[in-house]
């Protein structure tokens, strides 16, 4: 396992480009985070602290920082792609076969990367969120700050799935410019479903229920939105606006599902392609 | 003698296309092997069907004595596929030390290999900046890094220039030296000619022949004659038991032979009957004579 990962790592390392997304994929959401936790001052006119709104507070910011980090996720899944991509234009993937990597070994040394990565983002987004959880939270007891850290875990299962995804569509089309389309047109795909399942059950809630199962919505549903719990902590009185944000246990095995499927899918894929 | 891959009844369709009809035949350690075979004949595929990255339809193939898993035989052996290809943006050595992972060796060997073809100056630069030649030479010295029992080479001189051909040649006859089984696939008769002692002649996914070079057609050779005497030795040749065929261009007259006869025994015949050769050279026919014949009868 450690020699697919070396193999894999040195690949993207040397690589200038595969580089530099991987840099902005870790440093941008922590720019982002600590920018947005220090006090700004417009010059004097007024100033924008977000800490006051309490968003830093624990347990909520697990699931803010979880919640806008997973929108940097764009910037691996193009290494993601490119470096299945890559593979097929330099016909490097046929030399590597040759050379003695079977082609299991082959899709395991990506996925390995992949859950590599993730573990990664997931730390380093858990240890930021910490120190500035630590530091703006007006709560600060054990049980409070490690209520829903479970969060974090729908963060990793949420990467590990959505590049799962990203490798398969490479695997698929072996082109990464495609492979990204494809991510679209799945969007789109998705909410045919939605439709479709609107006009047969009649019911929007039962439309969403079936839409939860699909690959990119299901990613979705581990970390819902976060907008509007902050308006609920601000207007506790107002129940009509409440809504289901927890981790389900459920939303985190189709998530895994989806993801052993699209491996599987990939090594298959390759199993039966001639090189 | 030792089997390094035997082949029984190996076939790959493409669709419709048969690529590989049938096809048998078995490498031992220690010689040099040549496939033999037209543009689209079914060579790369069959290389690409052993080296795992091409499925077979039917049939079967094993490395070695049959023990190992194809898997773990490719890494014991060196194998270049039509193009030689590496990462671009990695440094020569940067490319070998990746193959060193794959393969699971050390990776000390680098700067030998390197040396060997010539390119341990050229280590530090980035892959893509590299000629054909250098790729090639690049593609030599990493099927190489594993001291393989048997170096597979598809096509290494295709697209080169006389200077990089002779260079790779060479290369090859000095790893064929070391006692390397090489198997060389290629379009170029004289190539196969010049490296090989053993060959398949494929067509179109069939074969044709296996065995030695030498022993490709059942030949005795032919005889290449002048004389003052023309129509008298043409006369003497028609009567002669161990001539066959005699075909006459100009002065040049060829006499193919049926029995074995040497060149010398054959001249003191014809100084006994009279006749003067100005002009007599035996021969065996080229492989290439030999490849169009083969190919030609079936």
């Amino acid at each position: 396992m450690l020699r697919l990962i070396k193999i894999e790592f040195q690949k993207l390392w040397l690589n200038k480009v595969s580089l530099v997304l991987i840099f902005i994929s870790f440093i941008l959401p922590f720019t982002v985070l600590i920018l947005s936790s220090i006090k700004i001052n417009f010059f004097g006119f007024f100033t924008l602290e977000l800490g006051e709104l309490g968003i830093f507070n624990f347990p909520i910011i697990w699931h803010i920082t979880t919640f806008f980090a997973s929108y940097f996720k764009f910037f691996f899944a193009i290494v993601v792609v490119s470096m299945i991509g890559n593979e097929y234009s330099n016909k490097t993937l046929k030399q590597n076969l040759i050379d003695g990597l079977s082609k299991k070994e082959f899709v395991l040394s990506k996925f390995y990367t992949i859950v590599f990565f993730s573990l990664c983002a997931t730390l380093l987004i858990g240890i930021a969120t910490f120190v500035i959880g630590m530091y703006y939270s007006s709560y600060t007891e054990a049980t409070i700050i490690f209520r829903e850290v479970e969060f974090l875990l729908a963060y990793f299962v949420k990467l590990v799935g959505f590049f799962s995804l990203c490798l398969f569509f490479g695997m698929l089309v072996k082109r990464s410019a495609f492979a990204l389309a494809f991510l679209v047109v799945l969007y789109i795909v998705e909410w045919l479903v939605f439709w479709a399942a609107v006009y047969v059950s009649g019911t929007v809630e039962t439309a969403f229920k079936v839409k939860g199962f699909l690959p990119l919505e299901s990613m979705y549903n581990l970390i819902n939105q976060p907008i509007q719990r902050i308006v609920m902590t601000k207007f506790p009185e107002k129940t009509d606006i409440m809504y289901d944000y927890a981790v389900h246990w459920y939303e985190i095995a189709i998530v895994l599902g989806w993801t052993a499927l699209f491996v599987f899918l990939s090594y298959l894929l390759l199993k039966k392609r001639d090189l | 003698m030792e089997p390094i891959l035997t082949i029984n009844n190996l076939t790959k369709k493409f669709g419709y296309l048969t690529a590989v009809k049938n096809l048998s035949f078995t490498i031992n350690k220690g010689n040099v092997y040549g496939i033999l075979g037209p543009n689209g004949s079914g060579k790369s595929t069959t290389l690409g069907i052993v080296l795992n990255v091409v499925n077979k339809t039917q049939g079967d193939f094993h490395w070695f004595d049959g023990n190992t898993t194809t898997h773990d035989a490719l890494k014991q052996v060196g194998a270049i596929i039509e193009r030689p290809n590496f990462y671009p943006y990695m440094t020569a050595e940067q490319n070998l030390k990746l193959v060193c992972r794959i393969k699971g060796v050390d990776r000390s060997k680098i700067e030998e290999k390197l040396a060997i073809v010539g390119l341990l100056d050229r280590k530090d630069h980035k892959f893509r900046t590299y000629s054909l030649g250098m790729k090639q030479r690049l593609a030599i010295a990493s099927a190489l890094l594993n001291d393989p029992e048997i170096l597979i080479l598809d096509e290494p001189t295709n697209g080169l220039d006389p200077q990089g051909i002779h260079q790779i040649r060479q290369i090859i006859k000095d790893i064929a030296a070391n006692g390397t089984t090489i198997l060389l696939a290629s379009h170029l008769l004289d190539e196969v000619e010049k490296v090989c002692s053993h060959v398949v002649v494929l067509r179109k996914g069939e074969k044709l022949y296996a065995g030695r070079v030498d022993e490709m057609i059942n030949s005795h050779g032919f005889f290449e004659l002048k004389a003052e005497k023309h129509q008298e030795l043409i006369g003497l040749l028609e009567l002669h038991s161990n001539i066959g065929k005699i075909k006459v261009e100009g002065e040049l007259i060829t006499a193919f032979l049926n029995e074995p006869m040497s060149a010398s025994d054959f001249n003191k015949l014809m100084f006994d009957k009279g006749i003067l050769l100005s002009h007599l050279v035996k021969r065996k026919e080229s492989l290439e004579e030999q490849f169009l014949q083969l190919t030609d009868n079936q």
